[in-house]
């Protein structure tokens, strides 16, 4: 006589130890193998596109901030090079540097939140996360010499970057950059040749790269699985075709995978503020554009490659000083809808550190 | 050989555990802090603000409010309005810098602290007597003119209206 | 009844005391009821050192943790922090007993306290100094086995009457997991118990010549892997994962109930170390320093290691547990059982170059299995490196170096 099982489900609450922000999944169970599955989000939506009519182009530059809230440097520089390009306006050199290198410096604070919790979820109690939040820390540090805030930064503005940075910033860079090599290499040794870490990670979660570009995958999540699209090197923006790095790529895009990816690109980054350090010369770091910039009627979008993937925002103006649209393309609402194939006939445990290791944000899902 | 990686990872946590902690026992030591760090209070100087509202403007979230009469005399030159109302509301400020940018007579700068909770959201709003009688140390944030004389706001003296401009 | 207890001498001078206690030279306690009373306070005072050493314990654990993590530890209430674990408890007396409505409320109420009978009785049988136990039982490290297994119901029970689906996800788990470890860690012990000669734990600590630990490393690394995931500990606490199933089968526990759930949770690191100490590490033998401290400092070593494993490594999967169990130390156990039965036939009392002959022959025999069982699950643990895209860079990125 066979066994009759009953599949279950079960609600992954918004309020959940490892959901990474206020996010729903709607799991079926067979045991402990997953069915089915279907992700409900919208408990952050805060307006933000709707908010962003009723500002002038400067002011949303602070609501872009709390969009992905661990990555702000990287929406600012999205949102800002939209309206650039809009407006026609090309800022000087040494801004271009200096957004460069603020924006590879977040990539590197983002891997290294995405990293520890990766393995908080995997278990390890804690003791990645402290490590990567004790890096994290020094860049925020980096961070309040230049801007002044740790978190919600605010720093660009249209036409540049809206203040230098001061002689102290260069000295702390130059001694970050000496220090956090050797940080990286702790991290490799106690979690990449972990065989508790290599059993739980590898052949988990896989997703091919067929799957990956028809759901328009973009981000460290595609580079894992093999295809080679990387916005800084595809369609250069700002100074990245004048600064040589490369750009890893995984081959089967399972979790261990994009664990691997996100370490690299750390060290590619690195690599990548040694080179701007050296190649800024000084000038000017605003091109002279008023507060209440105007655009010419018209649309334009543009997009940045941001730590979790393709970032873009898409601006209609009617000429007036807000404008008339705003749209936001980010880039962890479109990996969700990978998930499904990524889940379903996996475990419970493997659900968890599936999520974990396409590091989605809730503030950019939901905006 | 199984185990190996394990080991190597043993080796890493038993030399952070003769590191120094990382923690800043925080009522008793002081957080060390940039000198453009944007902190929760303001500093305005009154002989330096004519009233314009740009700041008022400027910021948006719409917290500040000014209510002004004729009549008043700006220390700096000529005629200025006399400012009867700023407040400024700290319950929704989210400390973005704005209408420090926007003040063109160098008159209202960002703070340097962090310790402004208070018990019931009325009492978060800032009236202008505070603002006057408030510790004038201001954050260097977007103020060139405060950094090229080197000013800390965390050990430095309070700065009187004749020195913060531009 | 009598002075029945032989060589203990705490308790043979307790009982003597009592019944010389003489009042105007008439006795007045019987014997039966000095007996009780002797006993009453004996194990009064070793239930209250091994209470009060936990929650002292769980202190060290934070501190040594949060150094572990490059930071400070609990260090506010008290001098360094050492009221922490009396805030706890009041805190957790002071909190409402919630009752959920489909719960059963007789097995509901009735496991924590099953739970934690059975990890405070396995310090009845270990010997803590010189001629201090509480009892010298003949089959001691039977005793132990059996008593621990009665966890396993008490946690089927938490997680059956909590009424929630993922209490009864992680109660299943849970003894899925607890009754597979059971054959490996009685296994392990066998090779003990045949170089000894006897269960008792008495007679197996004055019977190392040599410590078992180098002796028998396949029975101590079998028994301190065995023993972990009995406990529920660090890498094999999928139990009370938090991150998964928020805590499992004492989610709808609060209050004082959880903190006996917590309690028994921290006393078996305790316990285990203890008996980690007596069948491997000589128990309360060393030169020197009284017998006491030194089984303290053995059992803070082994305490010690399981909180750096704990820190250190992620946790494993439930099936990847169970596979580890049954495809990895259960063959390793087998062959350390027939390995010890033959060296015990070879040399039935050993001296001490026959001693050290038998902990070479069974270290050979140990790295040969495991590097034998790393070659079969090779290609699942090796490593790998990103390969690096061939666009637009011209530096050492196509040779795939770094």
């Amino acid at each position: 006589m066979p066994i009759r099982t009953e599949p279950v489900t079960v609600n992954i609450g918004p309020q959940h130890p490892s959901t990474h922000g206020v996010f729903r999944l709607r799991v079926t169970f067979d045991g402990e193998v997953v069915q089915d599955l279907e992700p409900v989000f919208g408990y952050l939506h805060r307006g933000s596109e709707k908010l962003a009519e009723e500002r002038t182009y400067s002011q949303v530059v602070t609501l872009t901030d709390r969009l992905d809230y661990v990555a702000s440097m990287s929406n600012n520089l999205a949102y800002v090079r939209s309206v650039e390009k809009l407006a026609g306006v090309r800022p000087p050199d040494r801004a271009m540097y200096l957004r460069v290198i603020s924006a590879e410096l977040q990539r590197i604070a983002s891997h290294l939140v995405a990293t520890g919790f990766l393995l908080q979820d995997l278990g390890a109690f804690g003791t990645p996360l402290m490590y990567c939040f004790r890096e994290r820390e020094r860049i925020l540090d980096l961070f309040e010499m230049l801007c002044g805030a740790r978190v919600t930064f605010s720093y660009m503005r249209v036409g540049g970057v809206f203040q230098d940075a001061p002689g102290e910033f260069w000295i702390a860079l130059d001694k970050f950059l000496g220090d956090m090599p050797h940080y990286i290499d702790e991290y490799e040794q106690l979690l990449s040749g972990n065989e508790i870490l290599l059993t739980r990670t590898k052949d988990v979660g896989v997703l091919t790269s067929e799957t990956a570009m028809d759901c328009s995958i973009t981000g460290p999540v595609l580079r894992a699985s093999g295809v080679d699209w990387d916005l800084r090197k595809v369609d250069p923006y700002e100074i990245y075709d004048r600064i040589d790095f490369d750009v890893p790529l995984g081959t089967v895009g399972d979790n261990y995978d994009r664990y691997l990816m996100r370490i690299e690109e750390m060290r590619q980054s690195l690599r990548i503020v040694s080179e701007c350090v050296k190649q800024i010369s000084s000038g000017p770091v605003k091109a002279d554009v008023p507060w209440l910039v105007r655009p010419p009627v018209g649309d334009a979008y543009d997009h940045v490659e941001g730590p979790k993937g393709e970032l873009g925002f898409y601006l209609v103006s009617d000429g007036g000083i807000a404008p008339y649209r705003c749209k936001i393309r980010s880039p962890s609402l479109i990996n969700l809808t990978a998930v499904k194939d990524m889940l379903v006939g996996g475990k419970l445990s493997d659900m968890i550190v599936t999520m974990g290791s396409i590091d989605i944000n809730m503030g950019e899902v939901d905006r | 050989m199984y185990g190996l990686g394990i080991m190597g990872g043993f080796l890493i946590t038993l030399k952070n555990l003769f590191r120094t902690p990382f923690t800043i026992q925080y009522p008793e030591e002081d957080v060390p802090r940039a000198s453009r760090f944007r902190g929760e209070e303001f500093v305005w100087y009154e002989q330096r603000c004519t009233g314009c509202a740009s700041c008022a403007k400027y910021c948006p979230l719409g917290i500040i409010k000014i209510e002004t009469s004729l009549g008043g005399t700006d220390m700096q030159e000529g005629q200025s309005y006399s400012v009867d109302v700023f407040d400024i509301d700290l319950g929704r400020c989210m400390f973005c810098g704005l209408c420090v940018e926007a003040c063109p007579y160098d008159a209202l700068h960002m703070g340097s602290g962090f310790e402004r909770g208070q018990y019931n959201r009325d009492s978060l709003v800032i009236p202008i007597e505070e603002l006057k009688l408030a510790d004038k140390r201001p954050s260097t944030w977007f103020r060139p003119q405060l950094e090229d004389k080197k000013y800390h706001p965390q050990g430095g003296d309070p700065l009187s209206w004749d020195e913060v401009g531009r | 009844m009598g002075p029945i207890t032989s060589a203990n001498s705490f308790y043979s001078n307790l009982y003597t005391a009592f019944v010389d206690f003489h009042i105007v030279g008439v006795s007045p306690i019987p014997e039966w009821l000095a007996y009780f009373l002797a006993g009453f306070i004996v194990i009064f005072t070793v239930i209250n050192a091994v209470v009060i050493i936990t929650t002292l314990g769980t202190w060290v654990e934070r501190r040594v943790l949060g150094r572990f993590h490059a930071r400070l530890g609990p260090n506010r209430w008290g001098p360094w922090g050492l009221f922490t674990p009396i805030a706890d408890a009041i805190k957790l007396l002071t909190k409402e007993d919630t009752r959920p409505d489909g719960i059963d409320p007789w097995v509901f109420n009735m496991a924590p306290i099953i739970f934690i009978v059975p990890a405070i009785m396995v310090f009845a049988v270990i010997p803590f100094g010189e001629n201090t136990y509480v009892a010298n039982l003949n089959i001691g490290l039977l005793f132990i086995i059996a008593v621990t297994t009665v966890g396993t119901i008490a946690i089927f029970m938490a997680g059956w009457a909590s009424g929630n689906r993922f209490s009864l996800f992680g109660a299943m788990r849970a003894v899925a997991m607890l009754i597979s470890y059971e054959v490996p860690m009685v296994l392990s012990v066998v090779g003990v118990v045949l170089m000894t000669g006897s269960l008792s734990l008495v007679d197996i600590v004055e019977a190392q010549d040599v410590p078992f630990i180098v002796v028998q490393p396949l029975g101590f690394l079998i028994f301190f892997a065995a023993a972990s995931a009995e406990m529920s500990r660090s890498p094999f606490d999928i139990v009370e994962a938090e991150s998964e199933i928020v805590a499992g089968y004492h989610t709808e526990y609060s209050g004082m109930k959880w903190g006996t759930f917590q309690l028994a949770e921290f006393i078996a690191p305790f316990g285990v170390s203890a008996i980690l100490a007596t069948l491997f590490l000589k128990g309360w033998d060393g030169p020197l320093l009284p017998s006491h401290l030194w089984f303290f400092l053995k059992v803070c070593f082994f305490w010690f290691l399981m909180l750096w494993i704990r820190a250190t490594i992620p946790r494993l999967r439930i099936d990847q547990i169970m596979a580890f169990a049954w495809k990895v130390l259960f063959p390793l156990s087998i062959v350390n059982v027939f390995l010890t039965a033959i060296e015990v036939l070879v040399w039935p009392n050993p001296t001490t170059t026959e001693w050290w002959t038998m902990a070479a022959i069974n270290w050979a025999v140990a790295i040969l299995s495991i590097v034998i069982f790393s070659r079969i699950g090779k290609d699942k643990m090796s490593t790998r490196r990103p390969i690096f895209s061939s666009r637009g860079s011209n530096s050492s990125a196509l040779k795939g170096a770094n």
